[in-house]
């Protein structure tokens, strides 16, 4: 039987070029935007980009991408993902769209996220897709275990690492290395973000978080190191604006971004990903 | 360490499906499952015993993660260790009555992938010691003292790589097996989300008596969102909140003492969001380098940096908390 439920999985991804994991052994360190910023420069870049998001108890890539409030449609495909663009290439799903209130707690043991996971990898019809692109939540638990399971036959390009430089986060995603080293999950990158602030007074440089301890991380561990993204409060109001609806509609999320500082960096990061 | 031995959608050991489920079939324990006493676990009654001179209990909760949920509980546990003691004694030895003021303080680290506490607290290479009572937790100072599982890793970049039962185990172990003798406070540091050690560690403490939860986000509302699902988590589950607080609010350029918003309120901040929630607000701590460094050399950041502006908003969060709660 399980092997059966392998092959749906395996057809169901088969449309999928390139599936990358976001992790980190740290909460808050910018797993969902740096998954966010990956997509939206896939996507400027002219690729077909899907995101999942796999937290289930705090899933923030609706808000990010702009589609909170949005309902999953049921085809007799499998779940319609949400589009992002009017072009749809770009989509997402998560646990938000499933929720009554978003409000809501989602008040979960270990095995009915297993479950969900396992019905999101199932069931939603992705279509052709180049890059999937899975948001995790913090830790190497029941979410980390069960998604590389599940994904071991279609067997994903690896992993990319968030850290923030203080030596507390990086104490945890060692962790998360280990972690993808012991489940042979090949590591793409780590990238070190929250690396710096921009005083907009002074336009001078403080390391708020510290800085390089990324770097020196992926040195020890001999993964790819993919850059530092300094932190830019301009990007908490580009992925989250202040009202949803009126002044932000001109321009859509994808060109927003590609006017933002830290675009450049993501376009670095993406031709180091893909090369 | 990895959790080989508990099959993929087990149902939990107090489950009423214990050993019966489908997920069990072939499972080595899947005998003793099915036979054990079902019921509410007896477990939870010794820990009831073993907490029964502990004054107040206190959870630390976000939906959130990396919003500062191990740093509050760190200094909290360092305030309220040191403001017990803050009349020094003239001579070496103390009167019963100053003996009676000292708090004695317990913190309990539950985030078992990502435990942050050893690191935050100065104690890294500490280990636990097992004697005919329990584990003893590992002392910061002769009032204060420290459970978590970064003390039994084998090594620190360790991996635990653990499902939820596993985990569960293991934080009734440091409820149960550990001696926290007489204490006036015993603080629980938690993981982010409202799963299994949310549940767990509610379920265990609560026939003993929870006396609330203090609730850290940040001000975006990336974060806000996550922190109204642990409002409700709390709500569900009947612990009473103590307040919310701000961290990371506001930050003064240490070059031009000039304020501004690293992370930006997008929607009026935690302020708001209790008022709308109808919870307590107790304040906002604004955001200084150099609590991440005194975090990084395990070093207290209210003692090392008394008149910095996050210091005084710490205290005043303190305050809030002892009034509440003395």
């Amino acid at each position: 039987m399980a092997s059966t439920a392998n092959e749906n999985l395996a057809a169901r991804l088969q449309t999928v070029k390139h599936v990358v994991l976001v992790l980190s052994g740290k909460g808050g360190v910018g797993k969902s935007s740096v998954s966010v910023q990956l997509a939206l420069a896939l996507y400027n870049a002219g690729h077909r980009v899907g995101v999942l998001d796999i937290d289930l108890c705090g899933p923030s890539i609706p808000r990010l991408l702009g589609v909170s409030g949005q309902q999953v449609r049921q085809a007799s495909a499998g779940w319609v993902p949400v589009f992002v663009d009017e072009e749809q290439r770009l989509c997402c799903m998560s646990i938000a769209f499933l929720l009554g209130h978003q409000d809501d707690a989602v008040v979960w043991r270990g095995p009915k996220k297993n479950a969900m996971i396992r019905q999101f990898l199932d069931d939603v019809c992705w279509g052709d897709l180049d890059y999937l692109i899975i948001d995790t939540p913090p830790g190497t638990s029941d979410e980390h275990i069960s998604v590389v399971e599940y994904l071991k036959s279609v067997q994903p390009d690896g992993a990319v690492v968030v850290t923030t430089p203080q030596q507390v986060a990086l104490a945890d995603v060692r962790k998360e290395l280990n972690f993808c080293r012991k489940v042979q999950l090949p590591v793409l990158g780590v990238v070190e973000n929250m690396s710096g602030y921009v005083c907009p007074h002074c336009a001078g440089c403080t390391n708020v978080f510290s800085s390089g301890g990324g770097e020196a991380m992926a040195r020890e561990f001999e993964v790819p190191f993919l850059g530092q993204i300094p932190i830019d409060p301009a990007l908490t109001r580009t992925l989250d604006p202040v009202t949803d609806t009126a002044s932000t509609t001109q321009s859509t999320l994808a060109e927003r971004f590609a006017t933002s500082q830290l675009a450049p960096l993501f376009d670095t990061i993406v031709s180091k990903l893909s090369s | 360490m990895v959790d080989t031995n508990v099959p993929e959608h087990c149902p939990g050991v107090e489950s009423e499906q214990a050993g019966k489920s489908n997920a069990c079939a072939g499972c080595p324990n899947q005998a003793a499952c099915a036979t054990a006493p079902k019921g509410p676990d007896p477990d939870i009654a010794v820990i009831t015993d073993r907490l029964r001179n502990v004054r107040r209990k206190i959870l630390v909760l976000s939906g959130k993660g990396g919003v500062g949920k191990s740093t509050f509980t760190a200094n909290l546990g360092f305030a309220l260790a040191h403001t017990g003691s803050e009349t020094e004694p003239q001579e070496a030895v103390m009167t019963a009555a100053e003996e009676e003021t000292v708090r004695q303080v317990g913190v309990v680290d539950i985030d078992i992938c990502g435990p942050s506490l050893p690191k935050i607290m100065g104690l890294e290479n500490e280990q636990i010691h097992q004697s005919m009572s329990g584990w003893s937790p590992v002392y910061v100072q002769d009032n204060l003292a420290v459970m978590s599982i970064g003390f039994m890793l084998p090594d620190k970049d360790a991996a635990v790589i653990w499902r939820g039962p596993k985990k569960n185990g293991i934080i009734k172990q440091f409820l149960r097996d550990v001696e926290w003798s007489d204490l006036d406070y015993l603080l629980v540091d938690t993981p982010p989300g409202t799963s299994d050690e949310h549940l767990s560690i509610a379920q265990y403490l609560k026939p003993g008596g929870i006396d609330g939860a203090i609730l850290v986000t940040t001000p975006p509302e990336v974060a806000l969102q996550d922190v109204r699902k642990e409002i409700s988590f709390c709500r569900k589950v009947n612990i009473p909140i103590l307040g919310i607080v701000e961290n990371m609010s506001g930050f003064v350029c240490p070059n031009c003492k000039h304020e501004s918003s690293i992370f930006p309120a997008t929607t009026g901040g935690a302020r708001q969001m209790a008022e709308t929630m109808k919870v307590p607000f107790l304040g906002s701590i604004p955001l200084d380098p150099r609590i991440g460094k005194s975090c990084d050399s395990g070093q207290c950041f209210m003692e090392e940096f008394p008149d910095s502006p996050a210091t005084l908003a710490f205290q005043g969060i303190v305050d809030q908390i002892v009034e509440q709660l003395p």
